[in-house]
């Protein structure tokens, strides 16, 4: 049983109502696969992270192979890397993540994990973060898109897969490509221990970690663009 | 040197012995062979004591060196490669520092101090490494010379014919223990790694280090522990009333055979919190190898810093999870090794590959400066960076135009928006290639709504600025 309970709000309805507790459970541990050849690279997943732990506050350790996080884009998506220690565990990723998950003085724990992870490894991690109360996610990636072994089982509590969704066309009296919209993810649960899948659209992470349901009104997002920058 | 007989020559530079001259050599034959020789009489009671303090010099390698006169220094390097990222890599810095130091030398490593030895002085290469279970082999075709006999043992075995130590090894040992003395074979066997041969190692001098000797030898991971407590408690005393804390620990494995094994372990910032010693010590015990037993622990605290005395954390509600994390961080970087656990600070740059500079994991400063950081720009920023910008061929109508479509590892997107170009200058302060060059940077969005970060190299005026080429760099 979890020792520091809880759960931690998307803050869209829509979302919330689906997930047990009304949110991310805390004290456990979350999947995020990326959608077609993403999940190489693992950009919209890293994200998704991000914005999540941009909303739970304390230490945050980031282990992956090696460091292909860019911290300005961490930023963007609401995550301090001031508060991020981050870990190259090379093929000790899974190792350490349990270890990082056991201890109660970090708030979250986010690993890239890259291709299988066995059924005892997944129930290992499950239980790490149940003992100390930390939200663990992990970012699986693999060399092959759509890999079945990112579909296999596992212990943790949710599964989630984030993917890009095309910009609306631009303006017809505006043709020249330019400007680029708040980018809208494909937001999937593909599992969810207790309740059921289900999908929705959304506007990307803004600078607080805050998502939103896109609007379906054809004439654009319910969120301004972002701002074209001048030249400096 | 003289040897009772006549003056000899003991030792001789490399050019020395370019011209052709030899150790042992009288040196009236030196002489005539070299006009204008420069003669300096031996010193072998300096020359041992620089030996001495050259072994604990290498203290800085390994926490278990020894003189091995007249020429050599052993160090126990078990545990201790995989700081340096290898056994390679630490010769390589090992030797460079030596070279710093403007001494030639040459480095070994195998699995038995003998082997080391003999390679280091017989083998080839200035650097070689032996694979564990490789010392008989690579031993096999030195010279008998190498396997440290007195001069009358090595022309005893020369007169039978005996040359290599491949050809001795495979003498039956009978005969030749009869003839020449158990000495042969226990050099063979240390060699071989058939009889563990011990190391007194120095200590450096001022260090605090704690002994515990033990009437029984003990060999399980519990006694281990118990010994480890007891250990830590009374240098953490000592460590207490002087006001330091601990940056490297030491703990020194005595068997009952006479040999070593070491766990050295190292803190980001002084420690003198016992709990968090014995957990670092402990998590590496299970490497020990008791073999027959061990009759005494011994702790060395070689590097220790000034740690102010601070409140106990107990009677604080809420401890700091600064303080929290470092016993984590402690353990991870003493399993992964150095460089591998960090924080990244802001550095004031537009140059992407400069901005996050890894800084250590307990640094205080790197806390809340990337939001309102300079390095923060107010264009969009990929969370994921290719190791290095990767080119690819794009198809743009004119040099100010975001690309059309573009083909990376051999997959062809078609864009469908891109914003830009921001320009990023290169820093002409650090390097005079980058005076000029010019990066263009974009945005774009390809048909499936994924979006990547380009950039086109060079401004499209200047050639000095860069051939106009795209490369991908990172990823939304």
């Amino acid at each position: 049983m979890p020792t520091r309970s809880g759960t931690l709000p998307f803050g869209i309805d829509a979302i919330d109502r689906r997930l047990p507790g009304g949110g991310l459970m805390l004290g456990a541990v979350h999947e995020v696969q990326a959608a077609g050849p993403d999940t190489d690279i693992g950009a919209l997943p890293t994200s998704f992270a991000a914005s999540i732990l941009a909303r739970h506050p304390g230490p945050v350790l980031w282990i992956g192979q090696e460091r292909r996080v860019f911290s300005p884009g961490l930023v963007q998506a609401g995550l301090d890397p001031g508060r991020v220690v981050f870990v190259d565990a090379g093929r000790a990723v899974p190792l350490v993540t349990e270890e990082a998950l056991r201890h109660p003085g970090v708030a979250g724990v986010v690993a890239e994990l890259d291709g299988r992870l066995d059924g005892v490894a997944s129930r290992r991690l499950q239980l790490a973060a149940e003992g100390s109360g930390v939200l663990g996610l992990l970012i699986r990636l693999s060399r092959r898109f759509d890999d079945p072994a990112l579909n296999e089982p596992s212990a943790a509590a949710t599964r989630w897969r984030v993917g890009p969704v095309p910009s609306p066309p631009a303006l017809t009296h505006e043709p020249d490509m330019d400007g680029m919209p708040r980018p809208r993810w494909q937001l999937s649960l593909l599992r969810c221990r207790g309740s059921e899948g289900a999908s929705w659209i959304v506007e990307g992470a803004d600078a607080q970690g805050r998502l939103a349901l896109a609007s379906v009104l054809v004439d654009g997002p319910a969120v301004p663009a972002r701002r074209r920058a001048g030249t400096r | 040197m003289h040897d009772g007989r006549r003056n000899i020559v003991a030792s001789a530079s490399a050019a020395a012995r370019g011209l052709g001259l030899r150790l042992g050599m009288p040196l009236a034959q030196a002489q005539a062979m070299v006009p204008g020789l420069t003669v300096r009489d031996a010193a072998p009671a300096e020359d041992a004591a620089a030996l001495e303090r050259l072994a604990a010099w290498c203290l800085g390698v390994s926490p278990l060196t020894a003189a091995d006169p007249p020429d050599g220094v052993w160090i126990d390097v078990t545990g201790c490669a995989h700081l340096y990222g290898g056994e390679e890599p630490l010769l390589r810095t090992l030797l460079s520092r030596l070279g710093r130091k403007s001494m030639q030398a040459k480095a070994a490593i195998a699995d038995t101090p003998g082997a080391a030895h003999a390679l280091a002085r017989f083998g080839d290469a200035s650097l070689t490494i032996v694979a564990p279970g490789g010392a008989p082999g690579a031993m096999a075709l030195l010279p008998i010379a190498a396997l440290r006999l007195d001069p009358a043992t090595g022309n005893g075995l020369r007169r039978l014919g005996l040359r290599q130590v491949g050809q001795l090894a495979k003498v039956p040992r009978g005969p030749l223990a009869r003839r020449f003395g158990h000495n042969v074979l226990l050099r063979l066997d240390q060699a071989l790694g058939r009889v563990p041969e011990a190391i007194q190692p120095v200590l450096p001098p001022g260090v605090i280090a704690v002994r515990r000797e033990f009437v029984e030898p003990i060999s399980t991971p519990e006694a281990f522990h118990a010994v480890i407590q007891v250990l830590v408690a009374e240098a953490c005393t000592v460590l207490d009333a002087s006001g330091k804390g601990a940056r490297q620990l030491d703990l020194v494995f005595e068997r009952v055979d006479g040999t070593m094994q070491v766990l050295r372990v190292g803190t980001a910032r002084p420690v003198r919190h016992a709990p968090h010693l014995v957990r670092l010590l402990g998590e590496q015990v299970e490497t020990v190898e008791p073999r027959l037993g061990i009759e005494a622990m011994r702790l060395v605290l070689p590097l220790v810093e000034p740690l102010p005395p601070s409140q106990d954390a107990g009677l604080v509600p809420g401890e700091a999870p600064q303080a929290d994390l470092s016993e984590l961080v402690d353990r991870l970087l003493n399993r992964l090794g150095t460089g591998t656990v960090y924080r990244l600070h802001p550095t004031e740059t537009d140059v992407p590959e400069r901005v996050q500079q890894a800084t250590s994991a307990l640094a205080d400063k790197a806390a809340a400066t990337w939001v309102s950081s300079a390095a923060m720009s107010p264009w969009p920023r990929p969370v994921r960076l290719l190791r290095r910008p990767e080119p690819v061929e794009a198809l743009a109508l004119l040099p100010s135009y975001p690309p059309r479509a573009f083909t990376w590892r051999r997959v062809r997107h078609l864009v469908t928006r891109a914003d830009g170009p921001e320009r990023i200058t290169g820093e002409w302060w650090r390097a005079t290639a980058e005076r000029d060059a010019v990066r263009d940077y974009w945005t774009v969005e390809n048909q499936a709504g994924r979006r990547f970060w380009l950039f086109r190299q060079g401004d499209g005026a200047d050639p000095a600025t860069g051939s106009l080429g795209w490369f991908l760099h990172g990823f939304f």
